[in-house]
C-alpha cells in the first residue's frame, strides 16, 4: 500500500514535465519569440534584441550545444523548469508584478465563487439523483432527466447573459458586476449552479441506477428492507466511490477558478487572470497557472485512488 | 428464457445473420424519443446541406453571399414577415445567419473529428493491442494531455494556431476555403479531444486481443496489421460513432465560449459569434438575436444528446457515460 502511494506521488514528476513541455511548445516554439509581442508593433530590432536578452528568449530552446558540456542546461526549457521547481514564477511583463503575488491575490476571489458553487452543486446533484433513483421510471424521474438534458443544451453564456439582464438589470435583485460584498457572489453562484447541476444529476443518477440493479439490493428487498432504507443505507453507500471520484477530481478546478463566471461578473480571480494572460501572451503567468493546476490534478487523482481503499475495503492497490 | 421443454425449438437459419446495426436499428425504432431526435437531426442535416449550397454557389460565382450583405436601412428590426427572426446591427437577416451557423456547427464537428478519430483510434488501438512499452508511452501521453485543464489547452492551441495560420503564406490557400478561426478551433479541440476516444478504444483492443477469434486469426497467420484493422476494428467501430454523437454537442457549446473569448470564428456567422454579438444588443431590448441562436443551438444539442444516449444503449448497453463535463 505505502509503496503504491509513493509510486503514485512520484508519477507527478513525469506528468508535470510533460505538461510543461506541451505548454512550452505551444507558447515558445509555435508561438515564436515572445519579445515581439512584448515590444509591440513598432519595435526596433535593437529593442527586441534587448528584451530577448533580458528575459532569456535568445537562448536555445531545449539544450545548449553551443557551450557543450559545461552549460548544456543553459537553455529556455531547463531554466523554466528549475525556476518553477524553486517556485520562482518570474514577473509578468504586462502588470510588472511578481506572478506569485498575482496568484496569491487571485486565489481568494476564485475560492469565494467556486467553493459555494461546488458544494451547492454536489448536494443538489446527489439529492436530485436520489429522488430520480427512488422514483425511477416514473414521470418524476423522466422529467428530471429530460430537464437536466435540456438545461445542458443551453450555453452557459446564455444563462449568464439572461441572469445579468433579467435578475440584475431589469429586476435589480443583485449587483451586475464587481467583487465588493457577499451580495456580489450570489448571482455568479446561482448561474453556475443552474448551468452545472444538470450534468451532475445525470451522472449521479446513472451511478445510483447501476447500484439499484445489483444483487445485494434484491437480497435486501427480499429481507424486507424498506425502499427508503435500501436507497440510503445500501445504494448511497455503494455509490460513494464514483461520487468520491467526481468530488476529489473537481477540487483542483476550485483553484483554477471559474473562467466564464469570473470574466462576466468581474471577479478578480485566477480564472480571469489566466484568460487575461492568454490574451496578452503573458507566458510567465500561463506557465505558473498550468504548472500548479497540473500538479494539483495529478495529486488529487492519486488521492482518489487512495480514497477508494477507504470507501471500499475490497479494493487492494498494488 | 421460459420455453416449454416439450416443444422443439425451431431455428430458422437465414442466409446472413442479423448484424449489430440491424438489431440496434430495431431497438432504436421502438424508442419514440430517439426517433423524434433523429427527425430533428435530419432537419438540421438538410439545413446544413442547403447552407453549404448557398455558401459554395456564392464562392464559385465570386460574389458576396446573400447573408453577408448589409442593409443598414433596416437594421435591428424585430421579427416581421420578410424577416421572420428579425435583423441584426447591419440589417442582415437573422434567419439566414442562423442557417449559416448550422453549417459552421456541422463543419466544426466534422473537421474536429478528422483529427480526433484517426488520432484517438490509432493511438488507442496501438496501445491496447501491443501493450508493453508502447502502451506506457501512449498512456503517459494522454495522461499529460488530460492533466492540463481542458479549456486552457483548447484556448492556447487555438490562439497559437490562429496566429500561425494568419502569419504563414502557405496556409493562405487553405484559409481561402476554410475560415481561419474555424480551422484553429478545430485544431485546438482536435488535439485535446482525442483522449476520451483513445481510452475507450485502448480498453476494447485490450479485451479483444485475447478473444478466441483473434487467436484463431493469428493461428492462421494473420499479420498484426490485418488483425488490428480487419478483425478487431469492425467489432469496435460502433464506439467511434457513439463517441462522436456524444462529443458533438460539447464542441458546439465550447465554440460559443471560444467566440466569447475572442478566439472564435473570424468572418462567418457561427452561433457563438451571433450570441456574442447579441450580448450588447440584449441591453437595448433586441431579444430576437439571442433567442434565435439559443433555440437553434438548443434543439441540435438536445437531439444529439438524447439520440447519442439512445444509440449507446442500443449498440452497447454495457458502456456507461465515460465522458467528462464540457465547458
Amino acid at each position: 500500500m505505502s509503496a503504491y502511494v509513493i509510486r503514485r506521488l512520484l508519477s507527478v514528476v513525469p506528468i508535470t514535465i510533460g505538461v510543461m513541455l506541451i505548454t512550452f511548445f505551444v507558447f515558445r516554439v509555435v508561438g515564436g519569440n515572445p519579445a515581439y509581442r512584448i515590444a509591440g508593433k513598432n519595435a526596433t530590432p535593437a529593442r527586441i534584441a534587448q528584451i530577448s536578452h533580458e528575459r532569456g528568449y535568445d537562448k536555445p530552446l531545449f539544450l545548449n550545444f553551443r557551450q557543450f558540456p559545461t552549460q548544456l542546461l543553459d537553455a529556455q526549457f531547463p531554466q523554466l523548469c528549475s525556476n518553477l521547481l524553486r517556485l520562482d514564477f518570474g514577473r509578468s511583463f504586462v502588470t510588472k508584478q511578481r506572478v506569485s503575488t498575482m496568484l496569491r491575490e487571485g486565489v481568494g476571489p476564485s475560492l469565494c465563487v467556486t467553493t459555494p458553487l461546488f458544494f451547492i452543486e454536489l448536494f443538489l446533484g446527489v439529492g436530485l439523483a436520489l429522488l430520480a433513483a427512488y422514483y425511477r421510471n416514473t414521470w418524476i424521474d423522466r422529467s428530471l432527466v429530460l430537464l437536466s438534458v435540456m438545461g445542458m443544451s443551453i450555453s452557459s453564456l446564455v444563462y449568464i447573459m439572461l441572469a445579468q439582464y433579467w435578475l440584475a438589470s431589469v429586476w435589480r435583485l443583485f449587483p451586475v458586476w464587481g467583487f465588493e460584498s457577499p451580495r456580489y457572489l450570489i448571482l455568479p453562484v446561482l448561474v453556475g449552479v443552474i448551468a452545472g447541476v444538470g450534468g451532475e444529476l445525470r451522472f449521479y443518477r446513472t451511478v445510483m441506477l447501476d447500484e439499484m440493479y445489483q444483487d445485494y439490493v434484491r437480497t435486501a428487498r427480499a429481507k424486507g428492507v424498506s425502499s427508503r432504507g435500501i436507497l440510503f443505507h445500501h445504494v448511497l453507500r455503494n455509490a460513494l466511490i464514483p461520487i468520491l471520484t467526481n468530488v476529489i477530481i473537481a477540487i483542483p478546478f476550485l483553484y483554477t477558478g471559474a473562467l466564464l463566471l469570473e470574466n462576466f461578473f468581474g471577479i478578480p480571480g485566477l480564472g480571469r487572470l489566466t484568460v487575461m494572460a492568454l490574451f496578452n501572451f503573458d507566458d510567465d503567468v500561463v506557465f505558473a497557472t498550468t504548472f500548479i493546476g497540473s500538479i494539483m490534478f495529478v495529486l488529487f487523482n492519486a488521492l482518489t485512488d487512495i480514497a477508494y481503499t477507504w470507501a471500499d475495503p475490497r479494493i487492494r492497490l498494488k | 428464457m421460459s420455453t416449454a421443454p416439450e416443444q422443439p425449438q425451431t431455428v430458422t437459419a437465414s442466409a446472413s445473420p442479423e448484424g449489430l446495426w440491424t438489431i440496434a436499428w430495431r431497438q432504436l425504432r421502438r424508442n419514440r424519443l430517439a426517433m423524434i431526435c433523429l427527425t430533428i437531426l435530419c432537419v438540421y442535416t438538410a439545413t446544413w446541406v442547403y447552407a453549404e449550397g448557398v455558401y459554395w454557389s456564392a464562392k464559385i460565382r465570386g460574389a458576396v453571399p446573400d447573408y453577408k450583405i448589409s442593409h443598414y436601412e433596416n437594421r435591428n428590426q424585430p421579427p416581421s414577415l420578410p424577416h421572420p427572426l428579425g435583423t441584426n446591427f447591419a440589417g442582415r437577416d437573422n434567419l439566414k445567419q442562423l442557417i449559416q451557423g448550422t453549417r459552421i456547427a456541422f463543419e466544426l464537428g466534422l473537421l474536429t473529428s478528422l483529427i480526433v478519430i484517426p488520432l484517438g483510434f490509432a493511438l488507442g488501438a496501438l496501445a491496447g493491442y501491443f501493450g508493453g512499452k508502447l502502451d506506457s508511452v501512449i498512456v503517459y501521453l494522454y495522461s499529460v494531455v488530460a492533466s492540463v485543464p481542458d479549456i486552457l489547452l483548447i484556448m492556447s492551441i487555438t490562439y497559437v494556431t490562429r496566429a500561425a495560420v494568419e502569419r504563414s503564406a502557405a496556409m493562405q490557400s487553405v484559409t481561402r476555403y476554410i475560415d481561419a478561426g474555424l480551422l484553429s478551433i478545430c485544431v485546438g479541440m482536435g488535439f485535446t479531444g482525442w483522449v476520451g476516444l483513445c481510452r475507450i478504444i485502448r480498453g476494447e483492443y485490450f479485451k479483444h486481443r485475447e478473444r478466441q477469434y483473434v487467436l484463431a486469426a493469428r493461428a492462421l497467420g494473420a499479420s498484426n496489421a490485418s488483425i488490428i484493422f480487419r478483425h478487431i476494428m469492425p467489432n469496435v467501430s460502433h464506439l467511434v460513432i457513439i463517441n462522436f454523437s456524444l462529443r458533438f454537442p460539447g464542441l458546439i457549446l465550447t465554440e460559443v465560449v471560444l467566440s466569447y473569448l475572442g478566439i472564435g470564428i473570424a468572418a462567418e456567422p457561427s452561433w457563438g459569434t451571433i450570441i456574442n454579438d447579441a450580448k450588447q444588443r440584449l441591453w437595448l431590448g433586441n431579444w430576437w438575436e439571442l433567442a434565435g441562436a439559443t433555440i437553434a443551438m438548443f434543439f441540435l444539442v438536445l437531439a444529439l444528446n438524447l439520440f447519442g444516449d439512445a444509440l449507446r444503449d442500443a449498440l452497447d448497453p454495457k458502456l456507461r457515460i465515460a465522458e467528462g463535463k464540457t465547458a
